[in-house]
């Protein structure tokens, strides 16, 4: 009785330190989301009263080429995942089905670019993109991300789980190298590839620095860039036009996460752990 | 049964994709090295080769100096705290308490922001008078701070932002570690007469290992080569005190159109980074003799 006692206070007690824990966790964001669904004179005073207004992201919406911005990102992230899910799963299938010479150096050194990410190249970069013509473009802020040694690896571990004897029947059937891939280990590699995709899409949704360097006219900005020029707060902006704007911009995001979220959580952890 | 791979495969598969990953990773890598020994050009001086100079001016460099000093510190802060917190949310989040759900949104939305929304979010919840932060402080009868305007608090208070953003992610990869803990494992500890502390401590922790050592290294790699909050936020400022080394990098190179002390810099970051993946091979290959 009383060791029930004891833990139903320890049950109690925990119950409470998690959802203080979660709810201050939760703060900043709920507090931006205050200020952007309030008119601008309660954004800093709290009344349960206080009237809803959309006129916020109304005004937000108008004041900068929003539209513009989200049409760039989606190009953009189109651009990035195609050419990741076919240039990755062709160097994967090279490793894993053909043995040929140096492949396990070739490997290393496609390995590089986990540790020595396009991030942290952005001097060099800047000047190649220079040279060939490319600044302030769209595919000019793609061309560093196209292949992915993240993404090579990943599709190379799920393809080392194909079955030999499936490759070896659909060769049997007459199939060639590309029947191959495309019949026997596309279909296998599926879940891997959704679970790609979302990290990619995410990813490149959220990138900044980059597309920041590269990008100086409206026309190519992608959606982040975009709302940093805008919530320039010594521009004059008002606060609660920047919060909405900071939450229009993720809102697709936070959509998909609230649909998706088991798969998505399901897929964040397949592809960070394996 | 691996076939030989004939040539024009080889040219489809490897050569096409690859030539993009060395043109954006080894080329500038390379390339950087070698403009570390050369001076700015201008139309009417092209650049000439200097030697060291660039590494001496680097040496004299209190500005780097002190960027490195907030680097560590900021690293050497972030990752244990995150890992930390991650490895708490994700022992609430998988336990039987109620609203578990809502926790794990919670403690997940951070992440799904991009950096410079994030940066946003906090840039209002630090402001001065209006913030949510001043004003929880004022409830309290507490002077109000100038998070980002003050040395003293302007690398703390980045921290916080960074801790907040990625913390939720590695509990993600703590709560498949966790739900991957074999139950019988923890009921034999419990028979044996184990509380849930050492429980946890005895059996739990040692399996969390391979994630830990996982997300440390993303996680210090992460405190490398994120800085967009620092340019939303503070710009490195005040006086320097928030400046990270990408950010620094960022500032001279695109701010100050140094591009050979850019490039010298650049040397230095894969340096660090190189040595770091040296050191984490060194501790994995350890590892695994022991085991």
């Amino acid at each position: 009785m009383t060791a029930d006692m004891s833990r139903g206070l320890n049950r109690i007690a925990l119950s409470t330190v998690a959802l203080v824990l979660a709810a201050v966790w939760g703060l900043p964001f709920l507090y931006s989301v205050w200020t952007a669904f309030h008119p601008e004179k309660f954004s800093a005073n709290f009344q349960w009263n206080a009237p809803l207004t959309l006129a916020n992201f109304a005004e937000a919406w108008q004041a900068a080429p929003f539209a513009l911005y989200f049409l760039n990102t989606l190009i953009l992230i189109t651009i990035v995942l195609v050419a990741n899910l076919i240039l990755c799963t062709l160097v994967a299938y090279a490793f894993v089905r053909y043995r040929f010479r140096w492949a396990g150096l070739l490997f290393s050194l496609v390995m590089v670019q986990l540790l020595i990410s396009p991030e942290i190249l952005i001097v060099e970069n800047y000047n190649t993109l220079n040279t060939i013509g490319m600044i302030d473009t769209i595919v000019g802020i793609t061309l560093p991300y196209l292949t992915s040694a993240f993404g090579i690896f990943l599709l190379r571990q799920t393809f080392l789980t194909v079955p030999k004897s499936l490759d070896e029947a659909a060769q049997i059937e007459g199939a060639g190298a590309w029947r191959v891939l495309w019949t026997v280990y596309v279909p296998l590699a599926k879940p891997v590839y959704l679970a790609y995709g979302l990290v990619s899409i995410s990813f490149h949704w959220n990138n900044f620095l980059w597309p920041l360097i590269v990008t100086n006219s409206p026309e190519v900005r992608p959606v982040t860039v975009g709302l940093s020029v805008f919530a320039t707060v010594e521009s004059g902006v008002e606060w609660s036009l920047v919060n909405a704007a900071t939450l229009m911009t993720t809102a697709p995001l936070i959509v998909a996460f609230l649909i998706f979220q088991r798969q998505f959580v399901a897929n964040f952890m397949r592809a960070g752990i394996k | 049964m691996n076939k030989r791979l004939p040539i024009g495969l080889a040219f489809v598969l490897l050569v096409l994709p690859c030539s993009l990953l060395v043109a954006f990773t080894h080329y500038p890598a390379l390339r950087a090295l070698a403009n570390s020994f050369w001076n700015n050009g201008s139309s009417r001086r092209p650049s000439k080769f200097v030697g060291w100079d660039n590494y001496r001016a680097m040496m004299e460099d209190d500005r780097l100096a002190q960027v490195l000093a907030n680097s560590a510190i900021y690293a050497l802060g972030t990752v244990p705290l995150a890992i930390g917190l991650a490895i708490g949310m994700a022992l609430l989040v998988n336990s039987k308490l109620p609203a578990t759900g809502l926790m794990r949104l919670s403690f997940f939305m951070p992440t799904m922001l991009p950096m410079v929304a994030v940066a946003n979010i906090w840039l209002f919840f630090y402001a001065p008078g209006i913030g949510l932060a001043s004003q929880i402080l004022s409830v309290f009868g507490l002077p109000p701070i100038n998070f980002l305007g003050s040395t003293d608090t302007s690398l703390a208070s980045m921290m916080v932002v960074a801790v907040w953003k990625e913390a939720g992610l590695f509990m993600i990869f703590y709560l498949a570690a966790l739900q991957a803990v074999p139950a019988n494992l923890k009921d034999a500890a419990r028979l044996e007469g184990a509380g849930h502390v050492r429980v946890f401590f005895d059996v739990v922790l040692p399996l969390l290992r391979p994630t830990t050592i996982f997300v440390a290294v993303n996680a210090l790699i992460n405190a490398f080569r994120l800085v967009d909050h620092i340019i939303v936020m503070t710009r490195g400022g005040p006086n320097n005190s928030s400046a990270l080394l990408l950010y620094y990098i960022y500032e001279v190179t695109f701010a100050h159109r140094d591009f050979a002390y850019g490039a010298t810099l650049t040397v230095l970051m894969v340096v660090i980074l190189g040595a770091m993946a040296a050191v984490q091979f060194w501790i994995l290959d350890r590892k695994a003799h022991y085991q």
